[in-house]
C-alpha cells in the first residue's frame, strides 16, 4: 500500500517534470529572446536574426547526431575531429579537381565510416564509447594533421564558398540546412523504428537485447550517423573557411555536449530529443552573441551558459534523486 | 563442543506484517554462544524476513529482541552493528577494487602520527587474523582478484576481526563447489569455537545435518519446529518444510495437451548443465524447477539464445531451428519474461506504449517509420485485456507497480503473436494479487494454444500450475514427472540431489 501510494507520488512527480523541462528549455529561449529585444533593438535585426542562426549552423548539425548517440546511452567525444576530417578531405578534393558534389559526397561517406568504425569497435570490443570516440578525436585529428601537413587548404571554388553567404528565402543556405537537418532529426527520433530502438537501447540495453532488438545494428547505425553530421558540419566549416582547415573544430564536442544536455536530453541515455538540442543550441547561441551586442564581457557569458548546464543537468537530476530514495524505502 | 551455553540473542513473539501478509506469525528464536542454529523452510517462509529484523533492514510489527538477556531495538543496520550482530550475504557487501586488507578496515583504517594511513599496522593485523583462521589469502590482494570462496572466507574472517557475537550466514554455499564448502565450514566451526552464535540458512537440506546443532523450520511465517538436529531426518525435516495443501490458490484450469510445438534435445554447456530434454505441447505450462543456481535459468537463457550453448537442437513445429540470439528467438516465435523486471524486462524510462511495442516494430512499420495508429491500439488493446492498471500509455513504465511491469513485458510478447513463452520465476516480487492475475493470463495463454515454460525456485506455485515438471540439480536433468505424480517431496529431494528412491513410490 505505502509501496504504490510512493509510486503514485513518484508518477507524478515525473511525469510533472518531464512535461516542465521541454516546455521549460522552450521559455527560456523566449524569455532570453524577447529580453534581448528590448534591451538591444539590434538584436532582432533581421540582419542579427540570420547572422546568429549562420554561425550556430555548423555547431547545431553537430549536436544533432551527437544528441542521438547520447540518447542511446553513449557519448561521442571525436565529433570535432571528424569535421576536420570531412572538411580537409572536401577541400582537398575540390582542389585536385573533382566536381563539388562528389567531393562533398565522399566527404561525407568518409565521416560515416569515421563513425561506423567507432561503432563497431564499440560494440564488438565492448570497449566504452567515452574510451573509443576520445581515441577517434585525437586519431581523426591526426589524419586530418598529416594529409594537409598542418596547413589549411586553400583556393576552394567560389561556386562553393559562396554557399557560406548565399541566402534563401531571406535565410542563409547555412542555416536552412541547420533546420532542415533538425527536422529530420525530429522525425527519425520519434518517427523511425530507429528512433524508438535508440531510446530502447538507451533506457536498458540489457532487455532491448533480450527483447530481440538488434544492437549491434543499432549502435553501429547511431555512430555512424553522428559521424555523418559531423561530416556535414565539415563541408559547411570548409564553405565557411573558403578552405579546409586541419584544427577546425577543435573543441566542438563539448559546445555539442552542452547543448544537448541543455536541450533535456539525459546524459544516461533512453531521455531526450532533437528538438530540445534545437533550444538547447539557440539559448548558448543567443547569450552569447546577444551579450556581445550588448558589450558584456565574453567571459562573463561563458560563466553564465556553464551555470545554465549545471541547472539543466540538476532539474534532469531531482526526480531521479528522488525516486532513488522511495526505492530503497519499498525494496526493505 | 563449547560448554553449554550462554543466550545471547532472543526473539519473543515476534510479528512481521506486510499488506495482505503476515509474514511472521509468532517467531520465537535463540541464538547460544557457539551454536550453530539451522533456519530453513520454502521460499517466502519467512526466513529472510527474520534475518532482516535481526540486521535491523527491517522493523516487526510486534514482538520483542532480547541481547544478553537485555531488550533491545534494532532500529538499522548500525543498531545490528553495535550490538555485534553481523551478516555473510550472498551479494557480497564489499569495495570489490580495494584489497583484503582495505576491506577489513574499510572506514577505519589506521592512522599514522602524520595522519597518513599506517600501511604496515593495515597489512599486518588483517594478515594476522587470517593466520589465525587458517585462510590462505595475501592481505595485498584486490578483492576482485579472489574466488568467491576466498571473498567469501575474507568476509567472515571480517566478521570474526570485528568480533561479532552472531554472525548470519544466509546461503553460504550457493556459490561455491564442494572443496570450497568443506573450507567454508571449517572457517565457521571456527568462528564457533571462538562462542560465536551463529544462524545458518541454505536450501541445501544436507548441510544443515553436516554442520548445524539446532535447526528451526519456518513455514509461511509460522515457527514449525525447533530441535536439535541429532533428533531429525532429511526425510522429516523436508516433509516439515512442505506441510500444506497448494491446490486451492492456483485453479487453472488445464487443457489437455495435443500436438507438440517446442523441443529441446540434448541441450548442453560445459560447466553449466549437461544433456537436457523436453518438448512442450501446446496448451502445456511446462515447469522446470531447481533451487538457486541449479543452472534452470542457464537453460532457458540459453534456449531464448540469451547466452551461448555448446550442443543441442531446438524444434518448433517439428522443424529444426537455429537460434543464437534474442533476435532469432523472437523472430521464431518465442518470448521472454525475465526474473528482475527493472534491469532486463523493460524499458523503465520509457512509456507503457514504448514498451509493450518494444519487439514489434519492425512488424508495425514501413520503410522504417513506425505506423503510429497500430503502434496506439496495440498498447491501448493490451492496457484493457491484460487490465494493467496505468493513467494511460504514455505513463512512464518506472511509475508502475511490479505486477504491472510483468503484465506490460507479457503484452510486448502478446503484441508479437508469440506461440512459446518462457517465464522466469514469473511471479517473483509481486504481490497476491497481482499473482492471481498472472495466474489468469497463463490460463488464457494456454487456451489459446500457447505453449509456456515456466523457471521456478518456489515450489507450491510450481506445483499448482504446472502439467509437467522436470527436475534440475546442478545442472543435471534429474527426472520429469507429469501432474498426476507431483509430489513436494519427491520433488525436493530431487532438486537437493538426493535420489534415494524409495520403492514404495515408485
Amino acid at each position: 500500500m505505502n509501496k504504490n501510494r510512493d509510486k503514485k507520488m513518484m508518477a507524478n512527480n515525473k511525469k510533472f517534470t518531464g512535461r516542465f523541462q521541454e516546455i521549460n528549455i522552450f521559455l527560456v529561449l523566449v524569455v532570453l529572446v524577447i529580453s534581448l529585444a528590448i534591451l538591444n533593438k539590434r538584436f532582432i535585426s533581421i540582419e542579427n536574426i540570420s547572422n546568429l542562426l549562420r554561425s550556430t549552423s555548423i555547431i547545431g548539425v553537430v549536436a544533432i547526431g551527437m544528441t542521438f548517440v547520447i540518447i542511446s546511452g553513449g557519448i561521442d567525444l571525436s565529433v570535432g575531429s571528424v569535421l576536420a576530417l570531412s572538411s580537409v578531405i572536401a577541400a582537398r578534393l575540390m582542389t585536385s579537381g573533382v566536381p563539388i558534389y562528389l567531393s562533398i559526397l565522399i566527404s561525407l561517406v568518409t565521416g560515416a565510416i569515421a563513425g561506423l568504425i567507432m561503432g563497431v569497435i564499440i560494440y564488438e570490443a565492448e570497449v566504452p564509447p567515452f574510451i573509443v570516440t576520445l581515441a577517434g578525436l585525437v586519431v581523426f585529428r591526426g589524419i586530418a594533421m598529416l594529409l594537409t601537413s598542418a596547413k589549411k587548404i586553400i583556393g576552394l571554388p567560389v561556386s562553393f564558398t559562396h554557399f557560406a553567404v548565399v541566402k534563401v528565402l531571406g535565410l542563409p543556405a547555412m542555416a536552412i540546412v541547420w533546420l532542415l537537418l533538425i527536422a529530420i532529426g525530429v522525425v527519425v527520433a520519434r518517427f523511425t523504428v530507429f528512433g524508438r530502438n535508440i531510446f530502447a537501447i538507451g533506457s536498458n540495453q540489457e532487455a532491448a537485447r533480450l527483447s530481440g532488438i538488434n544492437i549491434r545494428a543499432s549502435i553501429y547505425k547511431v555512430y555512424a550517423l553522428c559521424g555523418f553530421t559531423s561530416a556535414i558540419a565539415g563541408v559547411l566549416m570548409a564553405a565557411r573557411l573558403a578552405g579546409g582547415s586541419p584544427s577546425a573544430g577543435s573543441g566542438y564536442e563539448l559546445d555539442a555536449i552542452a547543448a544537448t544536455v541543455l536541450g533535456g536530453t539525459s546524459l544516461t541515455g533512453g531521455i531526450g530529443g532533437v528538438f530540445g538540442t534545437f533550444f538547447g543550441t539557440m539559448i548558448i547561441a543567443t547569450i552569447s552573441n546577444g551579450g556581445n551586442l550588448m558589450g558584456i564581457n565574453p567571459f562573463v557569458l561563458e560563466i553564465i551558459v556553464g551555470v545554465l548546464i549545471v541547472l539543466a543537468v540538476v532539474f534532469d537530476h531531482i526526480p531521479k534523486r528522488s525516486g532513488t530514495k522511495l526505492k530503497i524505502k519499498t525494496e526493505e | 563442543m563449547v560448554l553449554e551455553n550462554q543466550e545471547i540473542v532472543r526473539i519473543e513473539g515476534i510479528y512481521k506484517e506486510f499488506p495482505g501478509v503476515l509474514a511472521l506469525d509468532n517467531i520465537d528464536y535463540q541464538i547460544y554462544e557457539g551454536q550453530i542454529h539451522g533456519l530453513v523452510g520454502e521460499n517466502g517462509a519467512g526466513k529472510s524476513t527474520l534475518i532482516k529484523i535481526l540486521t535491523g533492514a527491517l522493523q516487526p510489527t510486534n514482538g520483542e529482541i532480547f541481547v544478553n538477556g537485555k531488550k533491545v531495538a534494532i532500529n538499522d543496520p548500525i543498531d545490528a552493528q553495535n550490538l555485534q550482530i553481523g551478516a555473510v550475504y550472498q551479494d557480497l557487501t564489499v569495495a570489490k577494487d580495494l584489497t583484503v586488507a582495505e576491506n577489513f578496515f574499510l572506514g577505519q583504517i589506521p592512522k599514522n602520527r602524520f595522519g597518513f594511513v599506517d600501511w604496515k599496522k593495515t597489512v599486518n593485523k588483517t594478515a594476522e587474523v587470517l593466520r589465525e583462521l587458517n585462510i590462505d589469502v595475501d592481505p595485498n590482494m584486490i578483492l576482485n582478484k579472489l574466488t568467491a570462496a576466498q571473498k567469501e572466507m575474507v568476509l567472515i574472517a571480517k566478521q570474526y576481526f570485528k568480533k561479532y557475537r552472531v554472525v548470519i550466514f544466509d546461503e553460504p554455499t550457493a556459490l561455491l563447489t564442494s572443496k570450497d564448502t568443506e573450507e567454508l565450514f571449517r572457517a565457521i566451526r571456527k568462528l564457533k569455537k571462538e562462542g560465536v552464535g551463529i544462524i545458518y540458512i541454505s536450501h541445501r537440506i544436507e548441510e544443515i545435518f553436516e554442520i548445524c546443532d539446532t535447526v528451526t523450520v519456518l513455514r509461511d511465517g509460522k515457527k514449525i519446529a525447533c530441535m536439535p538436529v541429532s533428533e531429525t531426518n532429511l526425510d522429516d525435516l523436508i516433509s516439515r518444510m512442505v506441510g500444506r495443501d497448494v491446490s486451492d490458490m492456483y485453479s487453472i484450469s488445464h487443457q489437455d495437451l495435443s500436438k507438440e510445438i517446442f523441443r529441446v534435445e540434448s541441450f548442453s554447456k560445459t560447466g553449466a548443465f549437461r544433456n537436457i530434454n523436453f518438448d512442450v505441447h501446446s496448451g502445456e505450462i511446462f515447469g522446470i524447477f531447481g533451487l538457486v543456481n541449479s543452472g534452470t535459468a542457464k537453460i532457458v537463457r540459453a534456449i531464448y539464445g540469451a547466452e551461448p550453448f555448446e550442443q543441442g537442437n531446438l524444434y518448433i513445429d517439428s522443424k529444426k531451428v537455429r537460434i543464437n540470439s534474442p533476435l532469432s528467438a523472437v523472430a521464431n516465435g518465442i518470448g521472454f519474461l525475465p526474473e528482475d523486471k527493472k534491469t532486463e524486462g523493460l524499458a523503465t524510462k520509457l512509456s507503457v506504449r514504448h514498451n509493450i511495442n518494444l519487439s514489434s516494430y519492425l512488424t508495425i512499420s514501413r520503410l522504417g517509420f513506425v505506423n503510429r495508429k497500430i503502434e496506439n491500439t496495440n498498447a491501448q488493446e493490451q492496457v484493457k485485456a491484460l487490465n494493467i492498471k496505468t493513467p494511460g500509455i504514455e505513463q512512464i513504465v518506472m511509475n508502475l507497480s511490479g505486477g504491472n511491469q510483468q503484465k506490460v513485458i507479457l503484452a510486448k510478447w502478446l503484441v508479437n503473436r508469440c506461440k512459446i513463452f518462457i517465464f522466469e520465476e514469473p511471479t517473483a516480487g509481486i504481490d497476491v494479487g497481482a499473482k492471481e492475475e498472472i495466474y489468469k493470463i497463463l490460463e488464457i495463454l494456454i487456451n489459446n494454444g500457447s505453449a509456456i515454460i515456466i523457471i521456478s525456485s518456489y515450489l507450491p506455485e510450481l506445483m499448482g500450475i504446472a502439467d509437467r515438471i522436470t527436475v534440475i540439480y546442478e545442472g543435471t536433468q534429474m527426472e520429469t514427472l507429469s501432474r498426476n505424480k507431483f509430489d513436494e517431496k519427491r520433488l525436493l529431494q530431487l532438486a537437493s540431489g538426493v535420489n534415494f528412491n524409495e520403492k514404495n513410490e515408485r
